[in-house]
C-alpha cells in the first residue's frame, strides 16, 4: 500500500527527520493561506499523487506569489496528472502540499528496501541524488552505499556512521546524517513498511539535512496490525477495478487486453495469462480466487471481472483440489445466471470430479465453450473473443 | 525415500483444531500420513477428530516423538508458531499459512540460525500448497489423487500450478518422487536451491521440475547452482511472461522490481546455464517426456 509524500513527511518528522515546513490543501484558497502561514516569498506547490516524477510532468510548482500559488493550485487541483510511472490515464490530483523552499547545496539519495537475496532490510545511498536509483545505478554504479541490518539488533550507529562518510559527508553533518538514517530505518521498521525513498536529500546551504520529497509503501500483509497506517489509504489513487475487487476480497491487477480472466492460484493465474499471449490474445486481468471457488466467491468474481468495460471474452480456469469439479460447475453456472453475461464465455475445469463438472456444463443450457486442456481454453477464448470484436463490428 | 517426507514421518498439526486445520489434518491422515498429534494452546489434553492435542509443540514432541510439523496458524501468530517448532528440535516445518509480514520472516530466520546447521529445522513455505511423496505420505493441502508415485522431483512455489504440471505428467504415465511447494512469499524457508540439492541426492528421484515466476533472485540462483553442481536433469518453467513491470501479481513476492526478475530474463539465465525449458503451461507433461526418454536413451 502506498501513501502520499505528505503522509510519509510526517511519520518521519515523528523519528526526527528534518523536513521541510509546509501544508497540506484542498482548494487554492487554502494553499495561499498556508503559504502566509509559512511565511517567506518563494513556496513550492506539489500535486499529491501516488507516483514519482511529477516534477517533469508539472506537477511541481515553484511560486514567488499569492497570486501564483493560487493559480498553481487551480492548474493541478481536480486534474489528472500523467507520469511516466502512472500509466497513460494518469492519477487525479485532489490534494497539494505547500512547502517552504529550501536552498540546496547539494542533493542526496536515500533508500531502504526488503532485499530478498540477504532476506534482510538493506539501507541504500548515494550522493548523487535527484536521479531515479535505476538511473544512479547505470550510471554511477560506484556511488551506490549499501548496508544490510540484523532483524535481531537493528540498525546500529556505526553503520549510519559508515553510510554518512561515505556519502563524503562533512565532518559537522554527520551527526545529523546519523540522526536521520536511524529515523529513517525505525519509521520503515515501526511501520511494517516495505519500501522507503528520500529523493532527494538534500544538504543546504546553512548546514542541514532536509528529506525534500519521501516516498513509502507499507507491507500489506502487516496491516492488521497498522491501523494508523490502513487509515491513510487513498481508494482515488488506485485503480477502481482494482479497489473493486480489493474489497471484496480478491486479487486482481487490472490490464490493457479484453480477455478476462478467473482464476484460482496465483501461480496458474500467471501461466494461464501467460498461454492466452501465446494464443494471440491480451488478458485483461489477473485474478486469484484463491483456494475456496465457492459459489459466491465466483460471482464475485464475474462481477469484478465485468466491471471493466473492454472485455470481449471470459475465460474461467479452475483446478479443483479439495473442491470437487461438480461444485465448482454448479457454482459457475450459479454466477452466470445471478450476474448476466454477455461476453463469450470459456471454462476449464481441472481435478477432481472432471468429467461430472463438464457434464453438469454442457447440461445446464447456458452457453458455455467447454475446454478440456490449458492450451485449448486459451486458443478457444481468442478464437471466442475475435468471433465477438468482429460480429459487435457488424 | 524420496525427500523430506516419507510414510513413517511422525508428524504433528499446529493450529489442529482450527477449521482449516481440521479439515486437512482428516484429509492428510487419509492419505496415509503418520499424524501423531495437534498442538493448540489452551486445548492441551482433548482429542480431537482422533488425535492428541498439545499446549506446547515441546510437549507434544515429548509425548509423540514428532519429527515434523505442518502449521496452519492464522497469519498474525504463525511466525511465532514455526519458532515454537524449530525451538522444539523438528527437523521439518511446513507453513501452509498465507499473509505474514516479511518482518517476521525476517526474525524468522534470523530465529533459526542460533541453531548449528546439522540440528537446524528446515522450514519449507509460507504460502505454499506443502509437500507430497505420493502413495507414501501428505504435509499439505494439495489433492493427493492428482500425483502418479514415481521418479520425477517437483518444486514450485505455487499450487494450483504445480497440481497442473503433475497432472499433466500423470496423463502420460509419468509419476512423482516429491512435489516441494516452497510458497509464493518474499522471504520464504527453502529456496529453490535448497530443496534441488536434496532431490540431487535422492536415490528415488531421475530428474527435477522447477516452477518459479516473477520476482526475486532465487530463480537465478538455482540456475547457478544446477550448472556447477546438478548431474540430474532439470526442467523448468517460468509463469509470468504477461506480467508488467511493478505490479504485485497475487503472491507477495511476484513483483517485478529489479533487473533479472521478469519472466524472460529468468528464462534466458535459465536456458544459459543448461536448463530444459518448458516453453509453455501446457508443455509440462511432454517436455518431461522428452527429457527422460533422451536419459533412457543415453544409459
Amino acid at each position: 500500500m502506498d501513501i502520499h509524500e505528505y503522509q510519509a513527511k510526517e511519520l518521519l518528522a515523528r523519528y526526527s527527520v528534518q523536513i521541510p515546513r509546509g501544508g497540506l490543501a484542498y482548494s487554492p484558497e487554502q494553499a495561499t493561506y498556508r503559504a502566509s502561514e509559512i511565511g517567506g516569498g518563494k513556496w513550492v506547490v506539489k500535486a499529491q499523487i501516488h507516483s514519482g516524477a511529477r516534477g517533469k510532468a508539472g506537477g511541481i510548482r515553484i511560486c514567488s506569489s499569492d497570486n501564483e500559488v493560487s493559480e498553481a493550485a487551480e492548474s493541478m487541483l481536480g486534474r489528472k496528472l500523467v507520469t511516466h510511472q502512472t500509466g497513460p490515464k494518469g492519477k487525479l490530483v485532489s490534494r497539494l502540499y505547500v512547502e517552504e523552499t529550501v536552498d540546496i547545496r547539494q542533493e542526496l539519495y536515500l533508500g531502504i528496501v526488503l532485499d530478498r537475496k540477504s532476506e534482510r532490510v538493506m539501507i541504500v545511498a548515494s550522493a548523487s541524488g535527484g536521479m531515479e536509483i535505476e538511473e544512479i545505478a547505470e550510471k554511477q554504479p560506484d556511488s551506490i552505499i549499501r548496508a544490510i541490518v540484523d532483524p535481531g539488533a537493528g540498525m546500529q550507529q556505526f553503520q549510519a556512521r559508515e553510510i554518512a562518510f561515505g556519502l563524503g559527508l562533512d565532518n559537522s553533518l554527520i551527526g545529523k546524517a546519523v540522526d536521520t538514517l536511524l529515523g529513517c530505518y525505525r519509521v520503515f521498521r515501526d511501520f511494517d513498511a516495505s519500501m522507503l525513498e528520500i529523493n532527494p536529500l538534500v544538504i543546504t546551504r546553512d548546514g542541514n539535512l532536509i528529506a525534500l520529497d519521501a516516498k513509502m509503501s507499507f507491507d500489506e500483509n502487516a496491516l492488521f496490525r497498522r491501523a494508523e497506517i490502513s487509515e491513510l489509504r487513498d481508494k482515488s489513487q488506485e485503480d477502481p477495478r482494482e479497489t473493486f475487487a480489493s474489497d471484496r476480497g480478491l486479487s486482481y491487477v487490472g490490464l490493457d487486453g479484453n480477455i478476462g480472466c478467473i482464476i484460482n492460484g496465483a501461480g496458474l493465474a500467471m501461466a494461464t495469462m501467460d498461454m492466452i499471449k501465446i494464443a494471440g490474445g491480451e488478458p485483461a486481468n489477473f485474478l486469484d480466487i484463491g483456494g475456496g471457488a465457492s459459489p459466491e466467491r465466483v460471482a464475485k468474481a464475474f462481477r469484478a471481472v465485468l466491471a471493466d468495460k473492454n472485455i470481449e471474452t471470459i475465460l474461467v480456469n479452475i483446478f479443483a483440489g479439495i473442491n470437487r469439479c461438480d461444485w465448482v460447475a454448479e457454482g459457475v453456472i450459479k454466477a452466470i445466471r445471478e450476474v448476466g453475461v454477455k461476453v463469450p464465455l470459456v471454462v476449464r475445469l481441472a481435478g477432481t470430479n472432471v468429467e461430472e463438472g463438464r457434464r453438469i456444463l454442457a447440461e445446464s443450457g447456458e452457453q458455455v465453450i467447454v475446454a478440456d486442456t490449458l492450451a485449448e481454453a486459451a486458443e478457444k477464448s481468442v478464437e471466442a473473443m475475435r468471433a465477438y470484436s468482429k460480429s459487435k463490428k457488424n | 525415500m524420496a525427500v523430506l517426507l516419507n510414510r513413517r514421518t511422525r508428524v504433528i498439526v499446529q493450529g489442529l483444531t482450527g477449521k482449516i486445520g481440521s479439515f486437512h489434518a482428516d484429509d492428510m491422515k487419509r492419505y496415509g500420513t503418520n499424524v501423531v498429534g495437534g498442538v493448540t494452546p489452551g486445548k492441551g489434553g482433548l482429542v480431537h477428530q482422533g488425535i492428541p492435542v498439545f499446549n506446547t509443540v515441546r510437549g507434544a514432541v515429548r509425548e509423540t516423538g514428532a519429527e515434523a510439523s505442518i502449521v496452519f496458524v492464522p497469519p498474525p501468530f504463525a511466525a511465532d508458531s514455526i519458532m515454537e517448532a524449530a525451538d522444539a528440535g523438528l527437523k521439518l516445518c511446513v507453513c501452509i499459512t498465507d499473509g505474514i509480514p516479511s518482518q517476521d520472516m525476517m526474525r524468522v530466520k534470523r530465529y533459526m540460525r542460533r541453531f548449528r546447521y546439522e540440528d537446524r529445522m528446515r522450514l519449507v513455505g509460507p504460502n505454499c500448497a506443502g509437500v507430497i511423496t505420493p502413495g507414501q505420505a501428505l504435509m499439505g493441502i494439495m489433492p493427493g489423487n492428482i500425483y502418479l508415485p514415481g521418479r520425477v522431483g517437483i518444486v514450485g512455489r505455487s499450487g494450483t500450478l504445480g497440481y497442473e504440471a503433475a497432472s499433466q505428467m500423470k496423463a502420460l504415465g509419468i509419476g512423482v518422487s516429491t512435489s516441494v511447494g516452497i510458497g509464493g512469499d518474499p522471504i520464504n524457508g527453502s529456496s529453490f536451491k535448497d530443496i534441488l540439492k536434496l532431490f540431487e541426492e535422492d536415490p528415488d528421484t531421475d530428474a527435477v521440475v522447477m516452477i518459479g515466476e516473477i520476482g526475486g533472485p532465487q530463480e537465478a540462483e538455482a540456475a547457478e547452482w544446477a550448472k556447477h553442481h546438478m548431474r540430474k536433469p532439470l526442467i523448468a518453467y517460468i509463469a509470468g511472461l504477461s506480467a508488467p513491470k511493478g505490479k504485485r501479481m497475487g503472491h507477495a513476492g511476484a513483483i517485478i522490481s529489479a533487473f533479472g526478475e521478469s519472466a524472460q530474463e529468468k528464462v534466458e539465465i535459465l536456458r544459459d546455464a543448461g536448463v530444459t525449458i518448458v516453453p509453455t503451461p501446457a508443455a509440462f507433461g511432454p517436455t518431461v517426456q522428452g527429457v527422460l526418454e533422451q536419459q533412457k536413451k543415453a544409459a
